[in-house]
């Protein structure tokens, strides 16, 4: 389990300059996460690519089994 | 490289489209599998499913291949296109049926396929 907030403080690290971000706990149960971001770093980048930051961001959470699933929106400024 | 990588990594290369999941298209084992093979199944895709969940070592394997920590994952003659957040969003878009077109033509047929990957017992 993972509270939203932890998963905030580590993305707001990732992405310091991000103009949206958000997490929700789409179960309540504290497995099931919905993150959505946009940031500057996402522009020029692939779907993919920008997903592998937010992986990259969520490493330790992710490693440890904290997060069950994990759904991604992410778009850049422009 | 162990076997089982070089077993996926065969897969991932010579495959029209992989998606491995949880589960089998039959018998869908988890939410989000589902929503990346229904995408796929919406553009027209020639999916082989290669199903995770016989063994642990499948997916750390596929991960440790694909640097993508999460299930499912859809390539496209080898090329990693994403997990089903990307999937369905390039549905929606168009460019999912667009990129099959590039990839494989547009005369493909929608079809279903299991391939399994040995493990040890």
């Amino acid at each position: 389990m993972a509270a939203p907030q932890t998963l905030e403080a580590l993305l707001r690290d990732s992405f310091p300059d991000a103009d949206e971000l958000a997490v929700e706990d789409r179960t309540g149960g504290g497995d099931h996460f919905q993150v959505t971001i946009a940031s500057a770093r996402f522009e020029g980048l692939s779907l993919v690519e920008q997903h592998r930051l937010v992986y990259e961001a969520l490493a330790a959470p992710l490693g440890d089994g904290s997060i069950h699933e994990l759904r991604i929106k992410t778009r850049g400024l422009a | 490289m162990s076997e089982l990588r070089e077993q996926i990594k065969e897969i991932i290369e010579n495959e029209p489209v992989s998606l491995f999941m949880k589960g089998t298209p039959q018998l869908v084992m988890c939410g989000n599998s589902d929503r990346a093979l229904r995408a796929l199944r919406e553009a027209g895709a020639p999916v082989t499913a290669v199903d995770v969940l016989p063994d642990p070592q499948i997916r750390q394997e596929l991960s440790a291949l694909s640097g993508w920590p999460t299930i499912p994952q859809v390539f496209i003659k080898g090329e990693l296109v994403g997990g089903a957040d990307i999937v369905e969003e390039l549905a929606a878009s168009g460019e999912l049926r667009a990129k099959l077109d590039e990839a494989l033509g547009p005369d493909r047929e929608q079809a279903e396929r299991t391939a399994a990957v040995a493990t040890q017992a």
